[in-house]
């Protein structure tokens, strides 16, 4: 009823802007990257044509990478980091999302409200809201000393200084980056248990097992993709971060590869080195994101039609 | 521990409210408490911090970790020594550049999003694959390498593009188009086409078609996108800070980094409040529309589809 060029032309404004602002972006880093720097002026000359490219600062980077160079330690503490913090969001969001989707019948409603509510509140404001907490004197400082559960972080090797938590502790940041994080990990999380069939769990108890062994062979792997899902949501964003650990801490000691990126473009300028971390940032996460990919086709292909 | 061992009755009653609470909390046959505890705990984990930092901006002193009483100073005031809210002019000047910033950005986002998830749902021909994959991209993109990437984008190769109001815009857009066409093309399979076959068979021309049928089967959709387009552009940080252009480009996410990273004061809690409410508001706005439009269209349980949907 329409006439055929009607959606690829409404197609085509967006396609325009995303190749524009979007695509051609990612050609501009290769560009730089690849290119060279000015010797007096400093700043970065890029290189167009590929047969020019140089591939000199891209090595560099990539001999630091390694074992014993100084992008080792930051991307080992970032991927360190990073899993941590998943492992938190996953102890902690597996069991609210299971029993939101599972048991909470009256409250339900008011749950996911909540639980959506820090969607919608500045992250750099739920930021600024423990460096409150956590400044000398605040609130759960205080709470903390006088539980003296800082003593027993201290005395656990956790924290350095039971005294000082936004003064370049790994602890602050990765709690920061759980506190951060977490709600996008949740909710796709719910989503995926939500759409489960009761009926599978009462198969499996009427032929006799246990709760424990239902959850484990019917809901943990029916909920897989939501758990890879919400793992993707936060791990890719994490990779990138580098605001968290400078509000918290914004010591050298805790800084990840988003803080490498953002000292070669905002401290001492030096876009050329800034530009090849960000590419091989990227084709690390575009690999992470294949292997999800991957990952995913095979659950839908595994699945009886 | 000890005075529990001094006397013996306290020991017992101890012991029977640690028992009660166990059983409680570990009833097999209930439900299973330790996931309701463990619940309410994330819960007030994850908005209590926010609460006092709400409350410390009212705070009748500088600080930020004592209460010493309830004042609006740090957002009214006009005296010079304050740098309220409503007054000093970096406080004002990073809402307006957010309130701009966030504007201009539904304003060209939702349009746009609206005709790209129109086209990706319906064009079956070369390259709507293609475009269906790169709308994916800014969704899972990390904030720093977009931008890093329109960073060096408009100083290398768009260098008509100043830094500052157009560089932030452009970049807002290029990571809301997608927030529109994922939840403008979800809201278009659920209406399905045979309300615009209907249309046709009746004889409505394709204009007629598009606009008094599929338009207002859209608009709820629409109004949605919009105000999730208008809460994630309050809440960039990062695209704001690559692409501005010095202090008069600071929006007020990046006031409140800069804060952090100096001294924070009540009134940075204060600004942080008041973008919070202007974005609920947004929101609630935007689902209170929803609701409102699509009335009577699902049944039980399409609330917390739309919370849930709200949160993308």
């Amino acid at each position: 009823m329409y006439p055929r060029w009607l959606w690829p032309a409404f197609a085509l404004p967006g396609v325009v802007w995303l190749l524009i602002l979007f695509v051609l972006p990612f050609y501009a880093v290769v560009g730089v990257a690849f290119g060279s720097v000015d010797p007096i002026l400093l700043t970065a000359v890029p290189a167009w044509n590929p047969a020019q490219w140089n591939f000199g600062w891209v090595t560099q980077v990539l001999t630091e990478l390694q074992p014993g160079g100084i992008y080792w330690d930051v991307f080992v503490r970032t991927l360190e980091y990073v899993l941590l913090s998943l492992a938190g969001c996953v102890l902690i969001g597996y069991p609210v999302a299971y029993y939101i989707s599972r048991h909470a019948s009256r409250t339900k409603s008011l749950l996911l409200i909540l639980l959506v509510l820090p969607f919608w509140i500045s992250y750099l404001m739920r930021m600024l809201a423990w460096i409150n907490l956590l400044s000398p004197g605040g609130y759960a400082e205080r709470f903390l000393s006088a539980t003296h559960i800082n003593d027993l972080l201290f005395h656990l090797g956790v924290v350095s200084d039971p005294n000082n938590y936004l003064g370049g502790e790994s602890f602050t940041v990765i709690i920061a980056l759980i506190y951060g994080y977490i709600p996008y990990f949740i909710l796709p999380l719910y989503a995926s248990l939500d759409r489960i069939d009761r009926s599978h769990l009462e198969a499996a108890r009427d032929l006799g097992a246990s709760p424990w062994r239902a959850f484990l062979h019917v809901t943990l792997p029916l909920s897989r993709t939501g758990l890879l899902g919400g793992a993707v949501l936060i791990v890719l964003p994490m990779f990138g971060d580098y605001y968290t650990p400078n509000i918290v801490s914004g010591a050298p000691t805790t800084s990840m590869i988003g803080n490498q990126i953002d000292l070669y473009f905002h401290g001492g300028p030096q876009p050329t080195i800034g530009a090849a971390i960000t590419i091989l940032l990227s084709l690390f996460l575009v690999l992470l994101m294949g292997y999800y990919m991957w990952t995913i086709h095979r659950a839908s292909r595994d699945l009886p039609a | 521990m000890s005075q529990a061992v001094a006397t013996g009755r306290t020991t017992t009653q101890e012991f029977s409210t640690w028992r009660r609470l166990r059983g409680w909390v570990g009833n097999p046959w209930g439900k299973p408490r330790f996931l309701v505890v463990i619940t309410w705990t994330y819960i007030v984990w994850s908005i209590a911090p926010v609460l006092v930092a709400i409350q410390f901006s009212f705070n009748d002193s500088r600080s930020l970790t004592v209460w010493h009483g309830f004042t609006t100073k740090w957002y009214t005031s006009t005296s010079p020594a304050i740098n309220s809210v409503f007054h000093d002019p970096g406080l004002r000047g990073a809402l307006q550049q957010s309130m701009k910033l966030a504007f201009l950005d539904v304003v060209i986002a939702t349009p746009i999003g609206v005709l790209l998830a129109l086209g990706l749902a319906r064009w079956r021909g070369r390259g709507s694959g293609g475009a269906n994959f790169l709308m994916l991209f800014p969704l899972v993109t990390p904030e720093i390498v977009m931008g890093v990437s329109l960073l060096l984008l408009f100083s290398h190769l768009l260098t008509v593009v100043p830094f500052g109001t157009p560089a932030q815009v452009l970049g807002h857009v290029t990571f809301s188009i997608s927030y529109v066409v994922v939840i403008v093309r979800g809201r278009l399979f659920s209406i399905g086409r045979s309300y615009e076959e209907a249309a046709a068979d009746l004889g409505a021309a394709p204009a007629v078609a598009l606009y008094r049928v599929l338009f207002p089967l859209l608009l709820p959709a629409i109004v949605a996108s919009a105000a999730i387009v208008f809460a994630i552009s309050i809440d960039d940080f990062v695209i704001s800070q690559w692409l501005s252009n010095g202090a008069n480009t600071t929006t007020v996410p990046m006031t409140i980094y800069n804060a952090t990273r100096a001294t924070p004061q009540p009134s940075t809690d204060g600004i942080a409040t008041v973008i919070m409410v202007i974005t609920l508001a947004a929101v609630i706005g935007g689902v209170l529309v929803f609701r409102f439009f699509t009335r009577g269209e699902g049944g039980r349980g399409s609330a917390i589809d739309d919370v849930a949907g709200f949160g993308i």
